[in-house]
């Protein structure tokens, strides 16, 4: 039996309020909320963090380590340099696992899910995205911003077999940017939806066949689509029994990340024995069918859609549009900083991206950044790794900075006590000044700090937990 | 392990400070020459008897080259010496010892910061190629996490805590008012602290000392050869340094409501000096008043208040000019800024003034006609949990 091991689902802590939008710059906007990357999140950063959690899932599944990390986005970080690596780092995973970005495109996703699904051996796919458009834009309110990540393989661990798929090609201009752009064109919203719907309705029916079902045997269906509309078309048109919320009153169509979050939803609100149909609709069509088993009884998600629906935060529109480069705000006067280097970096991948310390073998004490020396200066080298991201802490006290330099000021700040030993005093992100307290309790988060000759700088963040 | 000090080995003979203010017209070069001008005219010696070097600045020039090329020194060994913000008073310490060795007879210290080049708000440090893992605090921020800390483990209410730090404030612009060559010479009132824009957790505007650019200069020479010089030397009684190994910022035990290294840095210190009650032998104290938490957790690890005690003797005036053991009488950081290779130099020179009776009599402390004897300065560099730490205690009389 071969399907998803395990599944998490990323959702950014900020929720813009679309009806902001148009009181501020006089037009689109609309109802409900889309979920907001924080200043310090990118599509690499969010999918670590899924990637993360779905890891965490697997663990006690019998061999579900990964042998090849896919990732894909269609905003990655870097062009020409790897994203994969980055997550491929954070995550700790051996040398020898390796590590591929799968293209610039939404429907670069849906491929790596249905390559991952009908091959042999371990996969981990990531999938995250960053919609943004123009302001006042239908992409800007009805985007959103989220990652998702699944292990696949084998063996009893599986609580989705893949039964089968089927995919439509199709070339057209439904939407489009030249790289380094950060709008997309739309042909003709219209002339999409009608491209679309046969197109997916010919991809289940070839799916389904694959699969060797009928469609009143498909008990759940969720569409990720271009658009609410073009998904809603088709959803009504395939006959399942049940459609599952594609987020987009409240997350916004995802992108690239959609067809992954899609299903993870999907797997949240289904019972054990049931048939999932995933329809992406990109560029073509593609259609995933896998039924739930016994074992989905008792998985429990990381964290879970709903949880992570009910603890988003308000976002002013202002700080949107800075944060995604709209308008420029004022920095403090503070010389920005410079550029990490490469070659220290590349001495400490360990601490940098998987936040590894050291741990005195013989007193236990927790050094961050790992050190050689004992902290009475008697003995070297005589320290093990100390993994700390996904050690939680207490806030041993705190500060806000108002000079410091931030892409998004002021910086909250912690002294960090981790649970069995160490302490970092480390920026707090996601979080308001006013629910900062000592005794507070922080847990880890890969972010990148900030851009300098375009090296994106990646390290750990604390964050509170909530809930 | 020993720290024998050279305890009245050594003598400053003469000494010349600058102005310090955000000197927008005058170079680093410009500044060094008038302090050393003054410092030469001080001790009525020539550049030619000056035997050696040492010239501390933290950012602002690079090698020996830099003082020898301003003031044109013929073949001289300069030392080029950083030490965080104690540069300036290290670069003394490293002269008195070369004294004291015997290597040579007569030295100079210069230390000095152009500060106000940046364009930037605040102190900045070079960028040293990094993995990009190091924090971006600004000091103020470092600084603040003590004030909750404070509060919380000796029951100092808010309002108590902010009393004590606003009395600190206003006390060194009292000082600073007096003294001409202090960057601020206003009086404030705990209104105007009180009311400034927030710049770090609780700390604002007043709470936080400023930048400035300035210089200040040194002659040393062995104590048998000091009256060549002068009528009124200035003994070295201490000199003690203490570079902390970071251990603060990685250990959960540290609390923020002291610095570890510096109340070492005093039992060295006093044990070199022979000091068995600070609070009672020390005439007066110039710290190092980057903040005004600093200052409150100074005069605990300086020993002149009790554990837990600092924030009353504050607000009882024991520190004030006119009290029993005055701080900062110049205006400390608070009203020079802090060009950080000059400072601990611009505190020697008030110590070295006020021990000779040479200040105006509006700056005039009551504690040295009272039987005290010694002056102590104080640097520190870095932040809670990971800093070095600089005392000297001096005195006019050999013991």
């Amino acid at each position: 039996m071969r399907g998803i091991i395990s599944w998490g689902a990323y959702l950014p802590y900020r929720r813009l309020d679309k009806s902001q939008i148009s009181a501020f710059i006089g037009q689109g906007g609309g109802r409900g909320t889309r979920a907001v990357a924080s200043f310090d999140e990118d599509t690499t950063s969010m999918g670590v963090e899924a990637a993360r959690l779905a890891l965490r899932s697997a663990e006690g599944s019998a061999s579900s380590a990964p042998e090849v990390l896919l990732f894909g986005t269609a905003v990655p970080a870097y062009a020409d340099k790897t994203n994969a690596t980055a997550i491929h780092a954070a995550l700790r995973l051996p040398a020898e696992v390796p590590a591929f970005d799968m293209g610039a495109s939404v429907g670069s996703t849906a491929g790596a899910l249905r390559l991952a699904l009908s091959t042999v051996g371990n996969r981990l796919v990531v999938t995250s995205d960053m919609r943004t458009g123009l302001a006042g834009s239908a992409d800007e309110a009805n985007g959103g911003d989220a990652a998702s990540a699944f292990v696949i393989g084998e063996g009893d661990g599986v609580v989705a077999e893949y039964l089968g798929g089927a995919s439509i090609t199709e070339e057209f201009l439904d939407r489009w940017r030249t790289p380094g752009e950060i709008r997309s064109k739309v042909w003709d919203d219209k002339f999409s939806e009608l491209t679309y719907v046969p197109a997916g309705r010919q991809a289940y029916k070839n799916a389904l066949e694959a699969a060797g079902l009928s469609a009143d045997q498909i008990d759940l269906v969720a569409v990720a689509a271009p658009t609410a509309r073009i998904g809603a078309a088709l959803a009504s048109k395939v006959g399942a029994v049940k459609v599952v919320d594609d987020l987009s009153a409240t997350i916004g169509c995802t992108g690239a990340a959609q067809p992954g979050l899609l299903l993870c939803n999907a797997l949240e609100n289904a019972e054990p024995g049931q048939t999932i149909a995933l329809v992406v609709l990109a560029d073509g069509a593609d259609v995933m069918i896998l039924r739930t088993t016994d074992r989905l009884a008792a998985y429990t998600p990381a964290r879970s859609i709903a949880k992570q629906l009910d603890s988003g935060a308000p976002l002013a529109y202002g700080r949107f549009l800075s944060w995604r480069g709209m308008i420029n705000v004022e920095p403090p006067r503070r010389p920005e900083p410079a550029r990490p280097s490469g070659t220290a970096a590349a001495r400490t991948t360990d601490w940098k991206f998987g936040f590894v310390g050291s741990r005195d073998s013989q007193t236990g004490d927790v050094f961050l950044p790992p050190m050689r020396v004992s902290s009475d200066g008697q003995r070297t080298d005589q320290m093990e790794d100390a993994p700390m991201a996904d050690v939680q802490g207490t806030i041993a006290t705190f500060t806000v900075d108002r000079m410091a330099y931030s892409p998004s000021p002021p910086i909250i700040f912690a002294v960090v006590d981790f649970d069995g030993g160490g302490r970092l005093p480390i920026e707090l992100t996601d979080t308001d000044l006013e629910e900062v307290a000592i005794g507070g309790r922080v847990e880890m988060t890969f972010r990148r700090l900030f851009t300098a000759d375009g090296i994106h700088n990646y390290f750990w963040k604390g964050k509170l937990i909530r809930g | 392990m020993a720290s024998h000090g050279i305890r009245d080995q050594v003598a400053i003979v003469g000494m010349g400070c600058t102005n310090f203010i955000e000197n927008w017209g005058a170079s680093l070069d410009d500044m060094m020459i008038d302090a050393a001008n003054e410092a030469y005219a001080s001790a009525g010696v020539n550049k030619d008897d000056v035997d050696a070097y040492w010239f501390g600045t933290a950012q602002s020039a690079m090698s020996g080259i830099a003082l020898a090329r301003a003031l044109q020194l013929q073949n001289k060994p300069v030392t080029r010496v950083e030490n965080y913000c104690a540069t300036g008073s290290e670069a003394l310490r490293q002269a008195s010892y070369a004294l004291a060795s015997g290597a040579y007879d007569l030295c100079m210290v210069v230390g000095a910061e152009k500060a106000k080049d940046t364009g930037f708000q605040g102190l900045n440090a070079f960028p040293i190629p990094n993995d990009g893992t190091a924090r971006t605090l600004t000091a103020a921020a470092m600084f603040s996490m003590i004030v909750p800390a404070y509060g919380n483990k000796y029951g100092v209410d808010e309002e108590t805590m902010r009393a004590a730090l606003s009395h600190i404030a206003v006390k060194n612009h009292f000082n600073g008012a007096r003294n001409s060559r202090a960057q601020f010479r206003k009086e404030i009132t705990v209104e105007t602290v009180e009311k400034a824009p927030k710049m770090a957790g609780t700390l604002g505007l007043f709470d936080c000392a400023g930048v400035a650019d300035g210089s200040a200069a040194a002659i040393v020479c062995r104590a048998e050869d000091a009256h060549k010089y002068t009528d009124k030397p200035i003994y070295v009684k201490a000199l003690s340094f203490i570079a902390g190994n970071g251990g603060g910022l990685t250990d959960p035990t540290y609390d923020y409501t002291t610095f570890p290294e510096i109340a070492a840095c005093a039992v060295d210190a006093y044990a070199q000096a022979g000091v068995t009650n600070a609070r009672e032998q020390v005439a007066m104290a110039e710290v190092h008043d980057c903040f005004t938490p600093t200052e409150l957790l100074l005069m605990e690890d300086l020993q002149f208040s009790a554990r837990g005690t600092a924030w009353r003797d504050v607000l009882d005036g024991v520190f004030d000019l006119d009290g029993e053991l005055p701080v900062n009488p110049d205006g400390g950081l608070k009203s020079f800024g802090h060009p950080t290779g000059a400072s601990g130099l611009r505190m020697m020179f008030e110590a070295f003034l006020q021990l000779r009776g040479e200040v105006p009599e509006e700056r005039k402390i009551h504690s040295l006609a009272e039987g005290r004897k010694l002056a102590l300065t104080h640097n520190l560099g870095g932040y809670p949990g990971e800093m070095v730490s600089f005392i000297s205690l001096l005195g006019a009389e050999l013991d």
